[in-house]
């Protein structure tokens, strides 16, 4: 840049914002950042509130490293809650006390903390669901979605190694049940045990090694994702609901500098707001309650943290004998019996199937298809019957195991016996998934055909007309364009059979997808085509347009 | 001594000192089960005994039989002690509504004088645990510290470690201890009401007892600090209200933020 052109600011403000402009360049990255356009839906919102919150998690749990101690060595609580006074405890429980009555604001801290993390698995989890049942995850987003699934795999180690943190005998059953699950793998298990928990369970060095996991290698992990995760929605720009104007090569929205930018920053104010709330008027954790752990004493209602829940809620599910067929098994081997515990191993095969399926759904979607174009537009969940299917068949799965876990409260608090809880989800955890695809489905089916009759015949105006003839009728409000749009613009899936390859052989694997092709979009209904609401208007026109302001600005 | 070690291998020998055993045995049991009632010994006179008697046989003996002495329906009365029938006539779970799972707290039937009559039948039937007296169960005297510890050890694992209750099988539950006099929390340690195994002295000391009483009424009073306590039941009402309440507000205000002027 020649020297005659150079910006001279005027004022002193100006004169230093230049200064810093001219050496790293803000201002072309505000340009290029500034102008990206993100489109508005209450739905993508989720991701924001995740993000907020593990921004509130650094800071409260910064504030409680400066009085939490991970230490287990023995210690006598001297502090003021009367009902543990006097009573032996580990410094990492009696410190987490101080912080909780003897620290100022300590305990209202501890609760931010605890709220906005269970905020924050909550809106990773909200997050995914909306990714998945709008189709976001498809290409170019594939590796975006395994991110993300990381991410919440994290977020639930960064919740379990907090939630054991304070050593009480809450978080230390929990810990119990952990340490059986690695010691039910063959082989391997008693040996990760020992290494895990420094000898036998509990030790004294498993609390200092989850603190070093929580404060500093998971939140780590979590922030590199992110990074990565957020980069890459800027490469891949973000998705849009289909709308008119809004294609696949195009960002309909607000650009982030101003208003988006102001938006967003007062959001992060109303999430604070809300967990600050919440942390205010509700307890939680109460470690007091539990008192310090030991091995001995195992509480009523233990639970894990509502993200752990479920696959505490699997193992409650398991049977111990089949019949009088045990499940555990001693298998014999020169140098004595090894146990093959299968009443803690099977549980855990739901959670594989589950993480498994939804990393690998993508693909899955991918092969079944064969669709392999760039997709920057949402599907409406009613739009791709199956995927909403296969969506609810593993939410509803996720939520029988869910209940599990609280068995014992369904049966106190709804005064029905906890055997026949235990049954009856037993049987949902087979039976539920399956009705919850056919359900789902065929909601989604039948949403479609309603949304076809709208257009092809208009909405149902509640005006009643008699003809001189004396026959009745009602009468079709047509609908505005606007609103037409969203119902005809969709894409539909057909059936794609299995296909010959170049030398004519059909290969298993495409006989297999093809059968899944079949199986998914057999039943579809397809979206209006021009030729067909010409049709219909054209034979029994409505009498009445349908009043919106949106068609009245048309006009 | 002579004649004793002459006649060591007489027949009867063996016999002799079965019966020797099964007496000390007998004896000594008896000696130390009876540590719990003896406490309180409140005598009841030979009138409250026949009122009671009379309250019981037209209140209880459908189930319990005439003479307490139990039938299909109901367990027999014999030794079960005063505490007992505080207890149970006392926190309205006896007369019982209907057979189910296990009786229910529920308004009591009986006023106090009443239920001191059927007692005082119910302990003439048999030694068992007397009503606790007022410095058994004054909680000025206890540590509730202490009381925790043997909460926590004895009592959590149906109860709750705070005290909220938990599920048995088959529709039998603990219930939660909130709101319960001290002299019917030290009852139903002694006596083992429905599916509670029974606490004597020598399993947790009177003094031991009174500090579990200390413990339960000092958390009771207290309230939560921080905050409303969710019913004290743990991660499940937290994850509750954060999926419900917490993101329902979150929801509100993303579709907020999202709307335009129209």
């Amino acid at each position: 840049m020649s020297s005659t052109t150079e910006y001279r600011p005027k004022t002193s403000t100006g004169k230093i914002a230049n200064f810093v402009d001219t050496r790293v360049g803000g201002s072309a990255m505000v340009k290029e950042f500034g102008r990206k356009i993100f489109p508005d839906h209450w739905s993508f919102m989720f991701g924001e509130v995740a993000l907020y919150t593990f921004v509130i998690l650094l800071i409260s749990g910064t504030f409680l490293t400066f009085f939490f101690d991970p230490s287990m060595a023995h210690t006598v609580y001297e502090g003021s809650y009367n009902p543990l006074k006097g009573v032996h405890m580990s410094v990492a429980m009696a410190s987490t006390m101080d912080i909780s009555f003897d620290v100022r604001g300590g305990l209202f801290m501890r609760q931010v903390h605890h709220w906005s993390a269970l905020l924050f698995v909550a809106a990773v989890s909200v997050h995914m669901l909306r990714v998945f049942f709008t189709g976001a995850f498809r290409k170019p987003r594939e590796l975006n979605w395994v991110v993300g699934g990381t991410l919440l795999i994290l977020a639930m180690a960064a919740g379990f190694t907090g939630y054991s943190l304070p050593d009480d005998l809450l978080s230390g059953n929990g810990l119990r049940i952990i340490d059986g699950v690695i010691k039910a793998l063959p082989v391997v298990g008693t040996f990760i045990s020992a290494f895990l928990f420094g000898g036998e369970f509990p030790g004294t060095a498993i609390i200092g090694r989850l603190y070093m996991m929580h404060i500093m290698l998971v939140p780590a992990l979590i922030l590199l994702m992110i990074g990565i995760h957020l980069f890459m929605v800027v490469v891949h720009k973000h998705t849009q609901y289909r709308g008119p104007g809004r294609t696949n090569d195009n960002v309909v929205g607000f650009p982030v500098g101003p208003v988006y930018a102001a938006k967003a920053g007062g959001f992060f104010f109303i999430v604070f707001g809300i967990v600050a709330l919440i942390s205010g008027f509700f307890q939680i954790n109460p470690i007091w309650n539990y008192g310090p752990y030991d091995p001995s004493p195992v509480s009523a209602g233990t639970q894990p943290d509502w993200y752990i829940g479920w696959v505490d809620g699997a193992l409650r599910l398991m049977p111990g004998y089949l019949g009088n067929f045990s499940l555990e098994w001693i298998i014999p081997f020169p140098w004595g019996g090894n146990n093959l515990i299968l009443n803690v191993l099977i549980p855990m095969i739901p959670a594989a199937i589950l993480i498994g399926a939804m990393f690998a759904w993508p693909w899955i979607e991918r092969w079944v298809t064969k669709d392999d174009r760039e997709h920057h537009l949402l599907d409406r969940p009613r739009n791709a019957p199956f995927r909403t299917g296969v969506g609810v068949a593993g939410v509803i799965w996720y939520c029988v195991m869910w209940c599990a876990a609280s068995s014992d409260l369904i049966a106190t608090h709804f005064h029905v016996s906890l055997n026949d809880v235990t049954y009856w989800l037993r049987v949902l955890f087979f039976l539920g998934p399956i009705l919850g695809f056919i359900v789902a489905r065929r909601i989604a089916l039948a949403l479609q055909r309603k949304d076809r009759e709208i257009v092809l015949h208009g909405r149902e105006a509640g005006v009643i007309q008699m003809s001189p003839e004396g026959g009745f009728s009602e009468q079709h409000a047509e609908l505005d364009v606007y609103k037409r749009y969203k119902l005809v613009a969709f894409e539909s899936h057909e059936v794609m059979p299995a296909e010959a390859d170049s030398t004519g052989h059909v290969s298993r694997g495409e006989k297999a997808r093809g059968a899944v092709s079949k199986f998914f979009f057999e039943d579809r209904v397809a979206p209006v085509t021009p030729s067909e609401l010409e049709a219909a208007h054209g034979h029994h026109a409505p009498a009445i347009e349908e009043s919106s302001e949106d068609a009245s600005i048309d006009r | 001594m002579k004649a004793l070690s002459q006649r060591r291998r007489h027949p009867l020998a063996a016999v002799a000192l079965l019966l020797m055993g099964l007496l000390i045995t007998g004896g000594l049991y008896a000696a130390a089960g009876s540590v719990n009632e003896a406490k309180a010994a409140t005598t009841y006179s030979a009138s409250d005994v026949d009122e009671g008697n009379k309250l019981f046989v037209a209140n209880c003996a459908t189930c319990h039989g005439m003479n307490a002495e139990g039938t299909t329906d109901g367990p027999s009365l014999v030794g079960v002690g005063a505490a007992a029938v505080d207890f149970q006539v006392g926190t309205g779970r006896m007369p019982m509504q209907m057979q189910g799972p296990q009786a229910q707290a529920k308004p009591k039937q009986f006023g106090d004088e009443e239920t001191q009559k059927l007692a005082a039948y119910v302990a003439s039937l048999g030694a068992g645990p007397a009503v606790p007296d007022d410095e058994a169960v004054d909680t000025t005297e206890g540590n509730s510290a202490a009381g925790g510890t043997v909460f926590r050890v004895n009592c959590a694992m149906c109860h709750n470690a705070g005290a909220a209750g938990g599920a048995l099988t088959r529709g039998k539950f603990a219930p939660g201890i909130s709101d319960v006099s001290s002299k019917h929390i030290y009852e139903a340690m002694a006596t083992g009401p429905q599916n509670m195994p029974v606490f004597n002295d020598s399993n947790i000391t009177p003094e031991e007892k009174r500090d579990v009483i200390t413990f339960l009424q000092e958390i009771d009073a207290q309230g939560s600090a921080g905050g409303a306590s969710l019913g004290s039941l743990g991660p499940v009402s937290e994850g509750l209200l954060i999926w419900t309440g917490g993101l329902a507000i979150v929801i509100a205000f993303t579709i907020w933020l999202t709307s335009r002027p129209s």
